[in-house]
């Protein structure tokens, strides 16, 4: 269970990008987080794993306080939080197998983790995931050989091999095509009910967002503003949330009638 | 159709200006011309001296067509063999030493403190000459290639730590980032998300500093650092323009092979 209390993110250049967000969310659960540019979503879940660090406010996973932790309690609670990035995010100049194995980077010594000498069941535990994202044969490829649909998924495979408790997901879809997009969706979604993850997922496509998840949370400015399960996003909720449009082709049919 | 755009229909269109103030824009141009002249007329000239020294000249130039290997052949070898010692291992003392502080010089991996001192080091190497550093070396170290091979070092890790440094603070943060997600140490960091990234970068720069390295080796000989340009100095001493006209032409290979092999291996690396 992921609980946020009153965290706060304000930048050197005085921007305000999140503002006393408190959620709780349980184990298992897939949210998305939907908002305008700049409403601080990238924000709010780089505070959770702290590649941002909060201004105030706290995050607890597990009991644990994330925002109290020093550098080595922190980097030991990052092996549970998975992370999956806008533009795949892979070292492109590595195989797709190191990129995999690089998500066991936390459980492993320098000196190992240098000479590629990972252990036997990381190793096994890589060519599963591999193959169950489908491409078990581009193992030994360069990463930037790959397609983005396919750097997506061996960024999912990096998430998933440390084992983690939560999926923090920026922007998945961003840059696939609307096909690619739902499959991506669709692998993190199963992957996260076959093994239990909660799962934060920053995205732009409303419609993509309510087909995949079970609750949905609108963040405006840095604030909560909408907070529910995915049918009950109406037009009047996404105004609230981007402002005045025309939303009627933006949520899924079956609901806007 | 707006008023914005009626007032602009059938306007020729110019690029703005980078300096937009006219008065400034011309008094510059006409600033800088004035001086260029003026610099020109204060070179003075002593015609007669250059009338005798292009005789000399000629006699240089003379001699490339036909240098003499020959007579001093066990010199030259001695003074290249000794070249390549210096500068094989100034470009490798170089590296080692130039990547720690290209890791410190880089602001979006160091704290400020240890930027700051790795900063101070590389301009400390970039300012002081090659030739300045030799003669203080001689004059610690005495005549000989160890001078050579330390000035050399010395210049070696300004360069390539300033260079590489560079290239570490234009990395892409996201993938650097999403290693540090995975709860990455800082030294794996460094590996899986930096490491990869300016690999080609560091291999080139090697390679280029090798070469430049031979060449300097040839012109730090000239104060008494060893090497070939000690080889060649004598030769200048001894008025034995065929033999100098001999070593300039194998350092001119050497540095053109060298050059060939250095764009061969960048290619190769992407």
């Amino acid at each position: 269970m992921l609980r946020l209390e009153k965290l706060s993110k304000t930048y050197a250049t005085g921007d305000r990008a999140l503002s006393e967000v408190t959620l709780d969310i349980p184990d298992g659960e897939v949210v998305a987080l939907i908002g305008p540019s700049g409403a601080g979503k990238s924000t709010l879940i780089r505070c959770i794993n702290r590649l941002v660090e909060p201004t105030s406010g706290r995050a607890i996973l597990d009991e644990t306080d994330i925002t109290a932790l020093r550098s080595g309690g922190l980097r030991q609670m990052r092996r549970r939080m998975g992370m999956i990035f806008q533009e795949y995010a892979l070292v492109e100049r590595l195989t797709v197998m190191e990129n995999v194995l690089s998500g066991r980077l936390g459980y492993v010594g320098f000196w190992r983790s240098y000479f590629r000498k990972f252990p036997q069941s990381n190793v096994d535990e890589a060519y599963t995931l591999l193959d169950r994202v489908g491409l078990i044969e581009m193992a030994d490829k360069r990463a930037d050989e790959l397609s983005g649909g396919q750097r997506q998924r061996v960024g999912i495979a990096r998430a998933l091999i440390q084992n983690p408790a939560l999926l923090l997901v920026d922007e998945p879809t961003a840059s696939l095509d609307p096909k690619t997009s739902r499959q991506i969706m669709r692998l993190i979604r199963e992957l996260c009910d076959e093994r239990g993850l909660a799962a934060i997922i920053n995205i732009h496509d409303v419609k993509l967002a309510q087909m995949f998840v079970q609750r949905v949370i609108g963040l405006t400015k840095g604030v909560v503003q909408f907070d529910g399960p995915p049918d009950s996003l109406t037009e009047d909720v996404l105004t609230r949330i981007y402002g005045e449009e025309d939303w009627k082709e933006t949520i899924a049919k079956e609901k806007a009638a | 159709m707006s008023a914005a755009l009626d007032a602009r229909l059938g306007r020729a269109w110019k690029k703005p200006p980078l300096i937009k103030r006219n008065w400034l824009r011309w008094s510059l141009i006409i600033g800088a011309l004035i001086y260029f002249i003026a610099a020109l007329a204060s070179m003075e000239v002593n015609w007669s001296r250059v009338y005798e020294g292009l005789d000399r000249g000629w006699q240089f130039i003379i001699a490339f067509t036909s240098p003499d290997f020959g007579s001093r052949a066990a010199d030259i070898r001695e003074g290249l063999i000794e070249s390549a010692i210096m500068t094989i291992a100034a470009t490798v003392v170089g590296i080692a030493i130039s990547i720690p502080i290209a890791l410190g010089a880089a602001r979006n991996i160091a704290p400020l403190p240890i930027y700051l001192i790795c900063r101070t080091i590389v301009a400390l190497s970039r300012a002081l000459n090659e030739i300045i550093v030799a003669i203080l070396l001689v004059a610690i170290f005495g005549f000989g290639p160890l001078a050579g091979f330390l000035t050399l070092s010395f210049a070696s890790i300004g360069f390539l730590a300033k260079l590489l440094a560079e290239d570490i603070e234009d990395l892409d943060r996201s993938q650097a980032e999403a290693v540090k997600a995975t709860g990455a140490s800082w030294l794996q960091w460094i590996n899986y998300g930096v490491q990869p990234q300016v690999m080609p970068r560091l291999v080139g720069l090697s390679m280029y500093r090798l070469d430049i390295n031979f060449r300097e080796s040839a012109v730090l000989g000239l104060v008494g650092a060893g090497g070939i340009g000690a080889t060649l100095n004598t030769a200048f001493d001894r008025y034995e323009f065929d033999t100098a006209a001999a070593i300039i032409l194998v350092i001119i290979v050497v540095v053109m092979v060298l050059e060939y092999l250095s764009g061969l291996i960048r290619k190769r690396m992407q």
